[in-house]
């Protein structure tokens, strides 16, 4: 029942919007039914496609290097109190200033469209990932802390042991919001590139669509667009869920 | 039981970075085979000395001797901490592998060695199940058969009881005696009760605080093995009263 609400409630809403859309004639290039809506989606799939798995390429290449240079910034900061000290301020600094100003400027240094993209993409989703990881890290338990030490554990074993699966819960909740992140990063930062190059994204699909006033293909990629965050999303949650079930076993399971 | 002292603590001082002094001129000696325990008011350093005979912190001056200064990496000395201090994402088989893990030993070895560790604290059909499916006297339980499975000489427990409901602290205090005996162990126990102090130990030592300081010594005299009737007997009470006023001199030689 709980599942099928929010389900239901967006079908109504949709009935209404359709309703009201046919009943007081609105023209499709103010706002569009959603039945045309679905229907354009339909009949343009085929390059909104090419573009959406560009935008894709885009978030997750982002959502990858965000992993991994988040991940590598908290190690580096838990190791060295006063490097984190004099850097996590600057990473602050990047985080709060809003994409959309920052953008240009990588649009201008940045030589290659993708790699802008990228890197725009990339700066707004390492932070959760960095400050959730570093959080993982700092939570360790220093009395457990001291018994991998009272046993004489190598760096190797205290790694792999105890701070990995300590903070792996920290990193997961970390990049369940960088993924919706890395996917507003890749949509916003080409949306301030404007259409250009020869591979492009569902932003520029918007754009182009609202230079010639398209508006149920604006709705049509827009909807993708919306689809594949809540899907990102989901599929993030799904598995970050299963791997802190296997890890600490909220769920009762044979062993030994 | 011989004499010959396990644990060995010389006119020990211990002065943190912060400027505040632990601990004064302290002079201990566990014989091997001794039931040894702490008692204090909270602060007086009793965990520090702990840790000092753990190797996991260095005096400030003087000297300590104990299997873990003397002859470390032979995990010789076990601790046990207030909280049982598992790992919440392993399950209580590998929790209770944890040090021979770190040690190097194969599969077999682990299973072999903690079989029988399983069953002296009765948890064999749990070797599967993970902290958080377990009640709080069994999580204390896995931390024991942790600090047993080496098979150590010394045996350094913090509190290791002050958590747990009266009756499960009743169960496992009969069981620490029996554990003692049968293992021939030193055991080192920090208490902030009386009674549990006077029915586990051979002696007990009233600290003091700022600095903490060693101000008494009680003997407890009565034989083992102790059975629960022994908390009911006069021999009991006498011995607690002399307890009780030691640690009243204490804590009147330094106000709180
Ligand atoms: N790492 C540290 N750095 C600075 N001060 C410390 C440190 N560890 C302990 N202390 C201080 O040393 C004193 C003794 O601490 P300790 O933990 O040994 O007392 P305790 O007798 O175990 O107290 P409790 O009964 O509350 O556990 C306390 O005043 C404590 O604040
Ligand atoms: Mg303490």
């Amino acid at each position: 029942m709980n599942r099928a609400l929010p389900v239901l409630s967006l079908l109504f809403l949709l009935l209404v919007w359709e309703g009201v859309v046919r009943g007081l004639a609105i023209p499709p290039y103010v706002l569009p039914t959603p039945s045309l809506v679905l229907l354009t989606l339909w009949s343009s799939f085929g390059s909104l496609a090419v573009s959406w798995w560009f935008t894709l390429k885009i978030s997750f290449g982002a959502l990858g290097l965000a992993c991994l240079g988040g991940v590598a910034i908290a190690c580096v900061f838990a190791l060295s109190r006063p490097l984190e000290a004099a850097l996590l301020p600057l990473a602050v600094m990047l985080q709060v200033t809003p994409l959309v100003a920052i953008a240009p400027l990588i649009l201008i240094y940045v030589e290659s469209t993708t790699a802008a993209l990228l890197t725009c993409a990339w700066v707004i989703a390492f932070f959760p990932i960095l400050s959730n990881t570093l959080a993982g890290l700092r939570a360790v338990d220093p009395n457990l802390a001291d018994l991998f030490r009272l046993y004489r554990a190598t760096r190797w074993q205290r790694l792999r042991l105890l701070l990995v699966p300590g903070a792996l819960p920290y990193f997961l909740a970390g990049l369940r919001i960088s993924s919706g992140l890395s996917l507003i990063g890749a949509v916003t930062a080409e949306m301030v590139a404007g259409v250009a190059g020869r591979e492009t994204g569902l932003a520029s699909r918007i754009l182009e669509a609202s230079f010639r006033s398209e508006t149920p293909k604006m709705f049509a990629a827009l909807v993708l667009l919306v689809l594949t965050g809540v899907l990102v999303y989901s599929g993030f949650n799904a598995l970050s869920r299963i791997a802190l079930w296997q890890l600490y076993g909220e769920r009762p399971k044979e062993n030994h | 039981m011989n004499t010959r002292p396990a644990v060995v603590l010389d006119d020990v001082s211990k002065t943190f970075d912060s400027g505040l002094q632990a601990l004064a001129s302290v002079s201990l000696q566990a014989a091997s085979g001794e039931f040894l325990t702490l008692l204090g008011p909270s602060g007086c350093g009793k965990s520090s000395v702990l840790k000092l005979i753990a190797g996991l912190d260095t005096p400030t001056t003087g000297s300590v001797i104990s299997p873990a200064t003397q002859a470390p990496g032979e995990a010789a000395t076990a601790f046990v901490f207030q909280d049982p201090t598992l790992m919440p994402w392993a399950n209580v088989f590998d929790n209770i592998a944890l040090p021979l893990r770190l040690a190097g030993a194969s599969r077999e070895m682990m299973r072999a060695r903690i079989a029988p560790v399983l069953a002296t604290v009765g948890l064999t059909e749990f070797a599967g199940s993970h902290p958080a499916q377990l009640s709080g006297g069994m999580r204390m339980r896995v931390s024991l058969a942790r600090a047993l499975v080496t098979q150590p000489r010394v045996l350094l427990m913090d509190e290791p009881f002050a958590a747990l409901d009266e009756i499960t602290r009743a169960r496992l205090n009969q069981d620490l005696l029996a554990w003692w005996i049968e293992r021939q162990l030193t055991v080192v126990f920090v208490t902030h009760s009386v009674y549990e102090a006077v029915f586990l130990s051979q002696r007990v030592l009233v600290m003091g605080a700022r600095p903490g300081r060693i101000l008494e010594e009680v003997e407890i005299t009565a034989p083992y093995p102790r059975a629960t009737t022994f908390r009911t007997s006069l021999e009991f009470q006498q011995a607690c009263a002399r307890l009780t006023a030691a640690l009243d001199r204490a804590q009147a030689g330094a106000p709180a």
